[in-house]
């Protein structure tokens, strides 16, 4: 019934959160020869999974934030597995409160960030710690995780506005 | 669409929720399962970590090099502004340095000739491969780098990272044009290393703080604040010698050490192909004169 044409559309705007995932990953790996800012960079990723768990779940399953956790891990050269674990985690707090983020202010959302991007930190480190059998300093994790909430806002109007340049408000489609 | 197939869905809708359900606890246990494959140095996983970041290394080089550029401004900059104090620090430096020279040719030539006389093998020079850190991967909880020079370019794992300061670390996987440098700061890195001086033998463990813990120091040994710590080149994979940190601090025998490069900074690196140049099995130091 569909072209060929608009198909390919279709798949290349479905394909499109997983590549904006992917891209903020390499991003967060520059390095920007900032004192210490590698031990303190924010986790975009976090974001990102966070935002289309929110706002598009049907183009965001599970499988993607498992897959781009572990491209994370295999990038950051954390144990395999690792992040691909916390990115599930909070997609899958975040898809079943979904209701709750329904027409909430952005203050609200960014106070419920807030929460998970601490939790995520500490399941993390929790993790890290259990597979490594060493106590890690959480200290740079506090401190990633604050920066991560801090630059929230802006990674999420940048979000906002490729979302919805990619997927006009017209033909919006939520389940 | 959706509405002509609503019976249909009313009835499909539980059972897609389960299946979701189930898919989402499957992937949480291949997260598990995955964690326990790699620390075990399963294969597979390693080849899919170092294949991941081989693939994404052209994309890396390019998004590192606004960042490279822009530092090198603000240091040209910073270097601007000092132009006449370092000139004379230069200057002092280099008077020093000659009188070191003299003495460095001096030692040479007689290190040589003592070498003839006890017929000690020659130590052979190590080949440097030089690479660009395109990453700065590793996060809150591991102490890592990705260059850009991979198995291609004659690295393999195991190999010493150094720049002109000293250690940064060593190789930890080698893909085929990029590799994984784990720091000496990270909480994974043991290091046997030499105190200059006292010849006194220790481990440089990392604990993913700036400073490094040297342990295994027998009690016996003078440690003092500025002390010299370098590479004992045991296992081999390492020359010896390698110039890695000063003593710190010592404080109730804890002994810690500030390493001479500096992280933040790291872009351009070189690794030290020792191995492939100087096959002899054990510590290359004790090596025996042939008879």
């Amino acid at each position: 019934m569909d072209g060929l044409w608009q198909r390919l559309d279709t798949a290349a705007r479905n394909l499109f959160p997983l590549g904006l995932a992917l891209t903020a990953l390499l991003v967060g790996a520059m390095p920007l020869y900032l004192p210490g800012y590698g031990m303190v960079a924010p986790n975009l990723t976090l974001m990102v999974v966070f935002y289309w768990a929110i706002y598009r779940p049907d183009l965001f399953p599970a499988a993607v934030a498992f897959a781009i956790g572990l491209v994370q891990d295999a990038l950051m050269g954390t144990p395999m597995g690792l992040n691909a674990l916390v990115l599930l985690a909070v997609y899958g707090v975040v898809t079943t409160q979904r209701r709750f983020f329904q027409g909430k202010s952005f203050a609200v959302i960014w106070s419920a960030f807030l929460f998970v991007a601490f939790a995520a930190g500490f399941l993390g480190w929790l993790v890290m710690v259990a597979f490594g059998a060493a106590l890690i300093d959480p200290m740079p994790g506090i401190f990633a995780a604050l920066l991560t909430i801090v630059i929230y806002p802006l990674v999420t109007w940048l979000l906002a506005r490729i979302h919805h340049a990619v997927f006009p408000v017209g033909v919006h489609v939520s389940r | 669409m959706r509405y002509r197939a609503g019976s249909v869905a009313r009835l499909t809708a539980p059972l897609k929720v389960l299946v979701q359900r189930f898919a989402f606890l499957l992937l949480v246990i291949s997260a598990f399962v995955l964690m326990l494959l790699g620390k075990g140095e399963a294969l597979l996983v390693d080849r899919f970590r170092t294949g991941v970041v081989d693939f994404a290394t052209p994309v890396m080089e390019i998004l590192s090099r606004p960042a490279a550029t822009v530092s090198s401004i603000v240091e040209s900059a910073k270097e601007l502004a000092n132009l006449r104090s370092e000139n004379a620090r230069l200057r002092e430096e280099n008077a020093r340095l000659l009188a070191w020279q003299a003495t460095a040719r001096q030692l040479q030539a007689e290190n040589a000739s003592l070498r003839e006389f006890l017929r000690f093998p020659p130590e052979s020079p190590a080949r440097f491969i030089t690479a660009r850190v395109i990453a700065d991967a590793g996060g809150a909880f591991v102490r890592s780098a990705i260059v850009n020079a991979g198995r291609r370019h004659g690295i393999a794992k195991g190999q010493a990272v150094v720049t002109p300061d000293g250690l940064v670390g060593r190789v930890f996987e080698a893909g085929f044009q990029s590799a994984r440098v784990l720091l000496i700061t990270d909480i994974n890195s043991r290091l046997p290393v030499l105190m200059e001086s006292s010849r006194a033998r220790a481990i440089l463990a990392g604990d993913n703080s700036d400073r490094l813990k040297l342990v295994r120091l027998s009690a016996s040994v003078d440690v003092s604040v500025g002390d010299r710590i370098v590479t004992s080149g045991e296992g081999g994979m390492f020359p010896p010698g390698l110039p890695v940190g000063t003593v710190a601090s010592v404080e109730g025998g804890m002994v810690r050490v500030a390493p001479l490069v500096d992280f933040d900074r790291l872009e351009i690196v070189r690794v030290v192909d020792f191995s492939a140049v100087a096959p002899l099995s054990g510590s290359t130091e004790v090596a025996p004169a042939k008879k």
